[in-house]
């Protein structure tokens, strides 16, 4: 037995002592991410998943959002805006070349915004971009781009995903084999399990620690954690809070809590009743215990809002306290609108654990008012489908993840279906102001009057909680973007 | 009965499985907590005197998420055998009544419906009308029709060449009433014993389809359902997962034991036990 115990002993030693040789200089890296993105053109749909694979890893805009939600210079190494605010001519970096080998210039630019603004446009966010008058090459180099009125995050609005420079030669296959000019360039895709990146070698900018990153699509937390334990992946950029514990102490791993711009919503369906009666959503909104949620469903990770805006954000107003929990008020409510014995209604859930765990408890906290809610759990692709584009549903809970979001609301189209004229020129309004303590005052007005309509219920800011190996450095804390950004990652020794 | 009963196999089978059904029905007038009361401040507590299996990661007690899950396990794995019973046998008793093209047509439905798995099935009435305890339901029981086709006219077809049904035939008894009155009887004991197999494989089944999602949906709850939902804890808190595992393995050894201790004390051909080469 001894002998036995011994024999084991060595072979161990000697399958670490191998498995140290594997790790003196590892430049790869896998990355678990939780969905797989539908394509991976980022200026063709809206979904996060796109832009956390393909987002200043093979795609880069003219200007590129950092880690603290800073505007630093992309492809455009600088630029000047004319006194009026209208006129912003930008200077190109000069040898940058797209992963197939051609030439990034002025005319790519023009391609993409003309791509972005065209008839045929699928971008999820074409409003960011339409106050672009025209576009003029001035020279291989040099672009000049004039507004109709002012935008006061037009950089911003330039450094997102739905606005990285494409190519002319290589746009219409980009949902598949995505070209850029990025510092990775796309390998493979291998639908269902994973995507390859591998470093640029010509790629102009800083060059990068890795030199091949993988995306591993796994959506259940058990096989995450079995993963990241059995060294099968190297990190993942946002783990289950529930399951958290197992990683926090564990020397090996690195947990990263840090913010992201994920308002998380009960969004509800204005147009149909009963939700179209304020009184109804202000009771659910007095129903509502954002503690219990937070709890329940973050574990304690997520941030209290009161409007849909991130708690970070410099212009950010708490109004947690608009409608505080309140059984007895949401009842008065319910029963002045005309619904004294509450009412029956559907709560899609989409495959996310935050909206799955939030969705049980929320129908608990409504059934003590009389609101009966029947959950449906529901698949991404049904949720696009049914919720996003179709508009059938009466409630859903979702995180809108994109930066300054608060516009969607000016949208009546958007999906549910806000209507308000004061609101919209409010939007407006703030859209053309650059002065920031003006703006600040409009978008607190702004937050203001969405938590006094009860528009959706307001939950709680999603927080991004990393694990990672210990050894590896550089990825972001926070997600002031949506995307995982592999240029500062790096293994350690 | 007293002969059924001095089977001990039979004897512990039917009991536990009693146990575990009485628990489940009592779950509709009575479980210790309500299971749709949510209290996050009191979750993950290990056993306690108030909660006798702790809570889950909602503050909701263990044991009344257990009987009502059994109860859900135990109702959708009767009825997918209630639709295969009733479905099924007539179809395997006509296919020995009537033989000829119906036999043909019995036997190759069955077929075609033991090409798809219980899970596809499932899958594809989901992607239809969504998920749901009752999607369940039908999908089992739709994979439970040719089991009982098949066992039925398997049955039917050693009777049907027994003296007794010719003589039916002489008397003029039409087939429909031949496979009544003479075939169903006799192959009664084979359907009770096949339909506490397949009630085994329900509750199995049912579990499997609640596990990936397309069975019971919360708030109401499953043995499935409640492992799907403690996957996740299980480094951390394993009793969650632990629970309801154990749970679906003891109903389901409890409903096995009770078919075979079935099947030895009805069958017959069984009867010789040990000292029969063929048995």
């Amino acid at each position: 037995m001894n002998k036995m115990l011994k024999a084991f002993g060595i072979v161990l030693g000697m399958s670490a002592a191998l498995a140290g040789v594997a790790q003196a200089a590892p430049t790869e890296v896998r990355i678990g991410v939780a969905l797989e993105p539908p394509m991976l053109d980022p200026t063709a749909g809206a979904a996060e998943a796109i832009d956390i694979v393909v987002y200043q890893n093979i795609f880069e805009g003219l200007t590129r959002i950092d880690q603290n939600g800073a505007v630093q210079p992309g492809l455009a190494e600088s630029w000047t805006i004319s006194d009026d605010g209208l006129t912003y001519t930008f200077k190109l970096h000069d040898g940058v070349t797209f992963h197939d080998g051609t030439t990034f210039d002025a005319d790519d630019v023009k391609f993409t915004f003309d791509r972005i603004l065209g008839e045929n446009s699928v971008n999820a966010h074409k409003e960011f971009y339409t106050p672009i008058k025209s576009i003029t090459v001035v020279d291989p180099l040099t672009v000049t781009m004039t507004l109709d009125h002012v935008i006061g995050r037009f950089l911003f609005d330039l450094g997102r995903g739905d606005a990285v420079i494409v190519a002319p030669e290589s746009a219409d296959n980009n949902a598949n084999e995505p070209i850029g000019t990025g510092p990775f360039a796309f390998v493979q895709w291998d639908k269902g399990s994973r995507v390859v990146l591998e470093a640029y070698g010509p790629y102009w900018g800083e060059p990068v620690h890795l030199t091949k990153a993988t995306y591993v699509f796994i959506s259940d937390t058990a096989t995450v954690t079995n993963a990241l334990l059995a060294g099968d992946i190297d990190g993942t950029n946002n783990f289950a809070a529930e399951a958290l514990a197992v990683f926090e102490g564990n020397p090996q791993f690195k947990v990263l809590v840090g913010t992201t711009e994920g308002e998380t919503i009960l969004a509800t369906n204005n147009r149909k009743a009963p939700f179209d009666n304020l009184k109804v959503r202000q009771a659910m909104a007095h129903a509502i215990d954002r503690k219990a949620i937070i709890d329940g469903a973050t574990y304690g990770y997520g941030v209290p809002i009161g409007a849909p805006f991130a708690p970070h954000n410099p212009y950010y107003v708490d109004l947690t306290n608009t409608y505080p929990f309140d059984i007895a008020a949401a009842k008065a409510l319910l029963t002045e609108a005309g619904y004294p014995d509450g009412f029956a209604a559907t709560l899609k859930l989409p495959p996310v654990a935050y909206a799955r765990l939030s969705g049980q408890i929320i129908a608990s906290q409504f059934a003590a008012i009389g609101i009966k809610l029947s959950l449906v759990n529901v698949e991404w692709a049904q949720w696009l489908e049914d919720v996003y584009t179709n508009k059938d549903f009466d409630l859903t809970i979702v995180s809108h993840v994109e930066p300054f979001d608060i516009g969607n609301y000016a949208n009546p189209d958007y999906y549910f279906g806000y209507d308000n004229k004061q609101f919209q020129a409010l939007i407006e309004t703030l859209n053309g102001t650059t002065d920031e303590a003006k703006r600040k005052e409009l978008a607190i007005e702004a937050q203001t009057i969405l938590a006094n309509d009860a528009v959706n219920g307001y939950l709680f800011e999603l927080a991004q909680t990393g694990v990672w190996n210990a050894k590896l450095t550089g990825m972001w804390q926070n997600s002031p973007i949506e995307g995982l950004v592999l240029r500062d990652i790096a293994w350690t020794e | 009965m007293r002969r059924l009963l001095s089977h001990p196999s039979l004897a512990i089978g039917l009991i536990a499985t009693l146990a575990f059904a009485l628990l489940g029905l009592l779950s509709l007038v009575w479980t210790p907590f309500p299971i749709t009361e949510i209290d996050i401040g009191r979750r993950f507590l290990g056993p306690t005197a108030a909660h006798w299996l702790g809570t889950d990661n909602l503050g909701r007690d263990m044991v009344s998420l257990l009987m009502s899950g059994t109860l859900t396990s135990f109702t959708v794995a009767l009825l997918a055998v209630a639709i295969g019973v009733g479905i099924g046998v007539p179809l395997g008793l006509a296919a020995v009544a009537w033989g000829g093209w119906v036999e043909w047509l019995v036997l190759r439905l069955s077929d075609f419906v033991f090409a798809f798995p219980a899970v596809i099935v499932a899958i594809l009435i989901t992607t239809l009308v969504g998920p749901g305890a009752v999607n369940a339901i039908v999908a089992i029981g739709i994979f439970n029709i040719p089991v009982f086709a098949r066992v039925a006219r398997g049955g039917a077809l050693s009777i049907a060449t027994l003296d007794f049904v010719a003589a039916a035939q002489l008397a003029g008894l039409g087939n429909a009433r031949i496979a009544l009155r003479h075939l169903l009887p006799n192959i009664m004991s084979l359907i009770i014993v096949q339909g506490t197999i397949q009630m085994s494989l329900g509750i199995l089944s049912e579990a499997g389809l609640s596990y990936i999602g397309l069975g019971t949906q919360p708030p109401e709850t499953s043995l499935g359902l409640m492992l799907r939902d403690a996957q996740s804890l299980f480094l951390l808190h394993p009793l969650l997962t632990i629970i309801p595992g154990l749970c679906i393995v003891a109903i389901v050894i409890a409903l096995n034991i009770a078919g075979d201790g079935l099947r030895d004390a009805i069958d017959p051909r069984l009867r010789q036990g040990n000292r029969n080469v063929l048995a």
